[in-house]
């Protein structure tokens, strides 16, 4: 299901075009608002349309095998911590779908760099930033002992 | 004259360079800065990091989690079961260097935000399967770029790098990277102690089933172009399993995902008829490939074969039984979440052609092959292994720097790990970036040095298809036909269709041999030639054109290794009808290859696999 844009809907904005993974939502020069340029580089990956401030980007299912008459529609709310789906099938049926996306706030994630500073003797074993805490095992990290490491080319 | 000198050059100097922001970049920068934190780090991606990569869409599982705090597994059982999905021929130190972290990553995840699901009964993470963790994961990537983005000094979006630069001080050691910003043109050189290249994977080298519009419903992601594998080869980089492609038993069309389906929701798959299918086809399989049959679980390709050789013998089409799981409402919203959650095409092809599991068993199909690292496959760059458990022969420096100094690599890009999926390649990043800083410090004052000519050999070089484009566009009329260029969609559909019909594709059956392997390779040098008259219309169309090189490189890489392995090692991801069994005597091993830029020749040669694993 390639993307497209509401001619109405659409002001301009450009935030599908920054998100875009496949550099594909363009700014049309005529009209000033977004179109995808290669539909057929689409992934449907929905990146574009849960982005859209207006709500103006949708998909219509790939003319090579998706019929008409279906739309599946996305609502992204990241104050709320949810994306909601409506799923519209050609012959009408609905389905409608709720999941969290984060159960922190956004931006909350400190830097790495903010953290203590690891010790040179960390620096020199083979555990990574936050082991072995992270792990939450007992022992430390797992390593096998070379001396029993069992070399043999088959 | 003309494009070239137009350009406004841009110098970025760093001491940690990540060339790629999926998730592999992602956790490579940011334990790079957690290690180096004078360090300067920066990371630089094609598309944005909020949503880039093969996990933009999200993911509803994770993959690769051992558990260890629940007992639920060891790092050497997945190890293990990585070495039985692959035939026998995966890089135990590293599977197992990913898994003994990957637990860590995890919960770093769940910390930053990550909504996880949980059993209601026991408390733990919700087991999808033996491997697999359940996850609310619209936003995993978001997630993940936040989180670099607070590590980085630096992150530059929208930059494709086309090349790596090497320094002149010293031979065979890596010093940045170039690239153009395909925004407003300029060119960028990166130059950097130590290089991480966490670029993506390869769709798009092998004709796809869908065609037209539809071309880029591939089930990896379209912009997965391969630069994991190609910025290594031009580097001179020596490159492992490049043969090992992986075709995905996927529902129909959209590609879904089926692993919650056969693993979570219990659904099963029948041919036409109604009929249980695998057994079938155990004994001839085990004809071809002996005791690795009776592997278990079974091979990923075994599983394919099976599904093929019902397929040829008429009884198509496979469908997934999803009737009975269906009438499970929350069964049924696991169902249609998962796709949601990381394959949202395939609900519109379901919704579209009034396809409702609950009353419809849907059909599955087998897509067309991909080169990757992070799968139920380990194509990728030959890497030095953990210093405390890699056996000598996969030990010549820093973890996961490949046979160039200073060149890192995780995620799709480095070979022989197998199975490391989201979680194992920003583990795999990780890994890599504490090597790479340890790597910088070690370099202590050490002048690296790139010449203005390098790279501005380099600045023309990329430059060329808009000049190309200019001067022939006014040869003609109008339209996309020309005598003195080609457009890269007119090249890549020309890869694709070479690979397809010759190096083991859809149309063939994933059938090839030595006749077939040889023609290939004719034509792919006459590509070769034709891509020096790319031409590009704007900035976006010289992405294209320099993703179609990057993909070029890749499949010569492709065809070489498959040429090389005179046997048929995963059958259902590809068969050598002139070696059609597989022979462990001789094949037991890795395929090494190196491309020598100079001589335009590629080295082939065999390496031991140890299993130092029981």
């Amino acid at each position: 299901m390639p993307t497209f844009v509401y001619m109405t809907r659409c002001d301009g904005c450009g935030h599908c075009v920054d998100v875009c993974p496949s550099d594909i939502m363009h700014i049309d020069k005529t009209y000033r608002r977004a179109y995808n340029i290669e539909p057929n580089m689409c992934w449907e990956c929905y990146s574009c349309v849960k982005a859209c401030p207006q709500n103006a980007i949708d998909c219509r299912g790939y003319a090579d095998f998706a019929p008409l008459g279906h739309s599946v529609r996305a609502l992204r709310e990241e104050e709320k911590g949810t994306i909601s789906w409506k799923i519209q099938f050609r012959d009408g049926r609905e389905k409608n779908f709720v999941s969290p996306i984060r159960t922190t706030k956004w931006g909350t994630i400190p830097s790495p760099a903010d953290l203590k500073a690891p010790s040179a003797e960390a620096m020199q074993s083979q555990e990574l930033a936050h082991e072995p805490d992270s792990l939450n095992i007992d022992g430390g990290l797992p390593t096998l002992k070379t001396a029993s490491l069992k070399q043999g080319a088959v | 004259m003309g494009w070239f000198n137009r350009r406004k050059t841009v110098f970025v100097d760093s001491d940690v360079l990540v060339v790629g922001g999926g998730m592999a970049g992602c956790g490579a920068t940011y334990e790079s800065k957690y290690w180096g934190r004078d360090l300067k780090v920066v990371c630089v991606e094609k598309a944005n990091i909020e949503r880039s990569g093969a996990v933009a869409q999200g993911l509803y599982a994770i993959n690769c989690y051992m558990g260890m705090q629940w007992g639920e597994n060891q790092p050497e059982d997945h190890v293990r079961y990585a070495r039985g999905d692959l035939m026998g021929l995966v890089r135990e130190d590293l599977g197992y260097d990913i898994a003994r972290h990957v637990d860590a990553t995890v919960h770093k995840f769940e910390e930053w935000g990550l909504p996880m699901m949980r059993d209601p009964e026991t408390g733990r993470y919700q087991r999808e399967g033996k491997w697999q963790i359940m996850i609310h994961g619209e936003s995993y990537k978001p997630i993940v770029a936040e989180a670099a983005r607070k590590a980085a000094n630096e992150v530059y979006n929208r930059i494709m790098v086309t090349h790596l630069l090497m320094d002149e001080t010293k031979a065979n050691r890596v010093a940045g990277a170039v690239g153009f910003n395909v925004r407003t043109g300029d060119f960028y050189v990166f130059r950097a102690k130590a290089v991480i290249v966490c670029a993506g994977g390869a769709s798009h080298i092998y004709k796809p089933r869908s065609v037209g519009e539809g071309m880029g419903r591939t089930w990896y992601a379209p912009w997965s172009s391969a630069s994991a594998y190609a910025l290594p080869i031009l580097a001179g980089a020596k490159m492992t399993q490049m043969e090992n492609r992986i075709v995905l038993a996927r529902f129909k069309d959209g590609y879904g995902p089926v692993g919650a389906y056969f693993l979570h929701l219990k659904t099963y798959t029948e041919n036409a008829y109604g009929e249980e299918y695998e057994s079938k086809w155990y004994e001839q399989t085990k004809e071809l490939v002996g005791d690795y049959i009776d592997n278990h679980p079974t091979p990923t390709c075994l599983r394919n074969h099976a599904f093929l050789e019902e397929m040829k013998a008429g009884r198509g089409p496979i469908r997934m039984v999803t009737k009975e799981a269906f009438q499970d409402p929350h069964k049924e919203t696991v169902g249609w979440e998962n796709f949601l959650g990381m394959t949202i095409g395939q609900a519109v092809v379901w919704a579209s052609q009034n396809i409702d599991p609950k009353h419809t068993n849907p059909e599955l199909t087998t897509s067309e092959p991909y080169v990757m690292g992070s799968h139920a496959t380990c194509s990728g760059a030959w890497s030095s292994g953990p210093p405390d458990c890699a056996p000598s022969d996969y030990q010549w420096g820093y973890n996961r720097m490949m046979t160039v100094e200073g060149l890192f690599g995780a995620g799709d890009t480095i070979g022989g790990s197998a199975h490391k999926f989201s979680s194992g390649s920003y583990t795999e990043g990780r890994i890599a970036a504490k090597a790479a800083v340890n790597y910088v410090n070690d370099l202590k004052n050490e002048k690296l040095q790139v010449s203005e000519k390098q790279y501005q050999d380099l600045k023309k070089v990329i430059y060329q298809p808009l000049e190309t484009y200019e001067v022939g566009r006014n040869e003609i009329v109008a339209g996309t036909v020309s005598p003195s260029y080609i457009l890269p969609i007119h090249g890549l559909q020309r890869l694709e269709k070479i690979m397809d019909e010759y190096v083991g594709g859809i149309s063939t059956n994933y059938m090839t041999n030595e006749p077939l392997l040889t023609r290939g390779l004719e034509l792919l040098d006459m590509l070769k030639e034709d891509l020096n008259y790319l031409g590009a219309e704007d900035l976006h169309q010289l992405q294209r054109a320099w993703e179609l090189h990057h993909r070029f490189i890749a499949s010569q890489s492709v065809t070489h290794h498959t040429m090389f392995r005179k046997e048929t090692r995963w059958p259902g991801y590809y068969y050598r009808g002139d070696h059609p069994k597989l022979d462990d005597k001789d094949w037991h091993c890795f395929t090494l290859s190196r491309y020598d830029q100079e001589s335009d020749s590629w080295d082939m040669e065999k390496a031991p696999v140890h299993h130092i694993i029981d």
